[in-house]
């Protein structure tokens, strides 16, 4: 905090001063802002690798080992790696429709692809539990088929999926739409074929943008509580997630293990953070690249 | 000038006229496969089940489903969801803009590692993030035990139910305001100095007003994030009916019970609120597109 306020003195001087505050305000302001993120941002971060080593390095290898968290930890990934899947093929289709083709009630339609992100968690494993639950539309004949979704896997690859529609499709819509559509054209009027206009032309300027969808969704679908915990049925080595596998070990007080097995989670998250902040590098700074480009032709 | 040829090559394809009249003709490929793919994949995860939900709630006679949706537990879920929610957008809104505003301005040692870290709440999981703020704020956490000696609880009162709304809602004012803060021209401000008008008189008459509609877009964001909340608010708030019970939670307890038509009832409710939300945030974004000319 020190050192902050020192550089912060350093660069302020006396330029300009009527388009700036005084330093007085500066200092206030970024120590309120400070102390916000830290109570709302650093510490929660800070105290689950706290936690999680309070009983020492024994304890958190074993509550990230055993067989119910490894178990939990195969299911996240598999969750996550049917979901990411579809959503980036949903994701490309949609961008390319909306992005590139002007047509009757294309605004509506972005709206709706934002639903579930306003929709709560809870409400999306609630929908799939009225259609394929025992009681449900589907759940007489799927009783008869001997199919299971609801408290099963396919139950919580559904409600994974849904809660991470958006994140693919609105990464791409905004790049996409901004990008135009020359290229592509130019493409296809010089003889090439659909695909070979997606993988040369299209593919190649969002991939940043694609990439940058997939993480964000990726963290989603594997951190996701609310809707899985609904279809999910907690059955241990069966239909646990990590998120869900947390919740168990904390209501049964053992808050090392629970806290060990968030830390894994925390981490996910931090390397999302800095894969995110590497791909807004890069895009930026490869957009800088063709727009002096762009103006040194 | 590609331009100019595409559309000459465009009207020159020989395009069947009866084509339907509400997609403009174009040279690109693949519109019909795709935007039938986004339909259709769209349809069967969310509209479909969507409107099961609606279906449900209409099972329930019309008397059935108001006793369902007024009585006085669901009552008191509504205003603690709605209260909570409402004030730690609030929160966000008045610190989010000093973060915003920090973060764009000033420079300070770690700045850059403090706005990646603005992303956090997007990215750890709800049930981590509950947990973590637990330990936090009981009254023997390391920030809850001060609050304790003033005779404050916050995990499991209303109060932690706000702390874990705030969290979650947390980036999104940030994040919306940022960007149009960056893009303000100076220009303004100088005249506005230059006129006469002190620091704060700049700040409120001329920037604010020019903030205002991304503050409300994020305001809304993060209200509308925070009413569907569940994960990081089932550890934080005890859960106690009447007084620390949010609806989502409401409904996760009518399932349980099986009672598949009373939990439609609520997620009715609570779909409607969401619709009204985004159609809301829609137009605030349209409107502040409008103001910024972008």
């Amino acid at each position: 905090m020190a050192g902050a306020v020192s550089s912060l003195n350093r660069k302020t001087g006396t330029a300009h001063a009527a388009t700036s505050e005084a330093p007085w305000v500066r200092i206030v302001l970024i120590t309120t802002a400070l102390t916000f993120l830290a109570l709302f941002l650093f510490l929660p971060l800070v105290v689950v690798f706290k936690e999680a080593f309070t009983k020492g390095i024994d304890v958190y290898l074993a509550s990230v080992s055993e067989p119910a968290a490894a178990h939990a930890i195969k299911l996240t990934l598999i969750a996550a790696g049917i979901a990411v899947p579809c959503n980036v093929i949903f994701g490309l289709a949609a961008a390319w429709a909306i992005a590139k083709f002007d047509f009757r009630g294309k605004q509506f339609v972005i709206t709706m692809i934002d639903l579930p992100f306003a929709v709560s968690p809870v409400i999306a494993g609630l929908i799939y539990m009225l259609l394929f639950g025992r009681q449900g539309f589907f759940g007489p004949w799927l009783g008869e088929h001997d199919i299971q979704i609801m408290f099963a896997v396919p139950g919580i690859v559904l409600a994974t999926v849904f809660i991470t529609f958006p994140f693919v499709a609105r990464e791409l819509i905004p790049l996409m739409q901004e990008q135009g559509k020359e290229q592509e054209e130019a493409a296809i009027t010089l003889g090439a074929s659909g695909w070979k206009m997606f993988w040369r032309v299209t593919l190649p300027s969002v991939k940043w943008a694609l990439l940058y969808g997939m993480i964000l969704c990726n963290a989603r679908a594997m951190g996701e509580f609310g809707a899985v915990s609904v279809v999910s049925g907690k059955i241990r080595e069966q239909t646990n997630t990590l998120p869900l596998h947390i919740e168990i070990l904390y209501n049964e007080y053992q808050f090392a293990a629970a806290f060990a097995v968030a830390s894994l989670l925390a981490l996910l998250a931090l390397v999302t953070l800095v894969l995110k902040s590497l791909l807004e590098w890069k895009a930026a700074r490869e957009h800088e690249l063709a727009v002096r480009a762009a103006s040194a032709q | 000038m590609s331009e100019i040829t595409a559309t000459a090559l465009a009207s020159a394809s020989p395009v069947p006229s009866a084509k339907k009249r509400w997609v403009k003709k174009s040279v690109l490929p693949g519109f019909g496969l795709s935007l039938g793919l986004a339909a259709l994949y769209a349809s069967l995860i969310v509209f479909i089940p969507l409107a099961g939900l609606v279906l449900k709630s209409l099972e329930l006679s019309l008397p059935e489903l108001w006793e369902v949706i007024s009585n006085p537990r669901s009552v008191a879920s509504y205003r603690l969801t709605f209260g909570a929610a409402f004030t730690a957008a609030g929160i966000n809104l008045f610190f989010g803009l000093i973060v915003a505003w920090v973060l764009v301005r000033y420079d300070f040692f770690g700045k850059r590692v403090i706005d990646a870290l603005v992303d956090l709440p997007f990215a750890l999981p709800t049930a981590v993030a509950g947990i973590a703020l637990t330990a936090l704020y009981t009254t023997k956490g390391w920030v809850g035990q001060w609050f304790w000696l003033a005779d404050i609880k916050i995990a499991y009162t209303w109060l932690g139910v706000t702390v874990a709304l705030t969290f979650i809602g947390l980036p999104f004012v940030v994040r919306t305001v940022q960007p149009v803060l960056a893009d303000l021209e100076s220009e303004v401000e100088e005249a506005a100095a230059s006129l006469g008008a002190s620091r704060w008189q700049t700040f409120s008459r001329v920037l604010l007003p020019a903030l205002l509609p991304s503050l409300l877009t994020g305001f809304a964001l993060a209200f509308a994030r925070a009413i569907g909340e569940y994960g990081s608010v089932v550890f934080i708030s005890g859960n106690m009916p009447y007084k620390t019970e949010i609806t989502p939670l409401l409904i996760m307890t009518k399932l349980e019970q099986f009672d598949y038509a009373g939990a439609a009832a609520l997620g009715t409710v609570m779909l409607v609120f969401s619709f009204v939300l985004l159609l809301l945030i829609n137009l605030l974004q349209h409107w502040s597109h409008k103001r910024t000319g972008g």
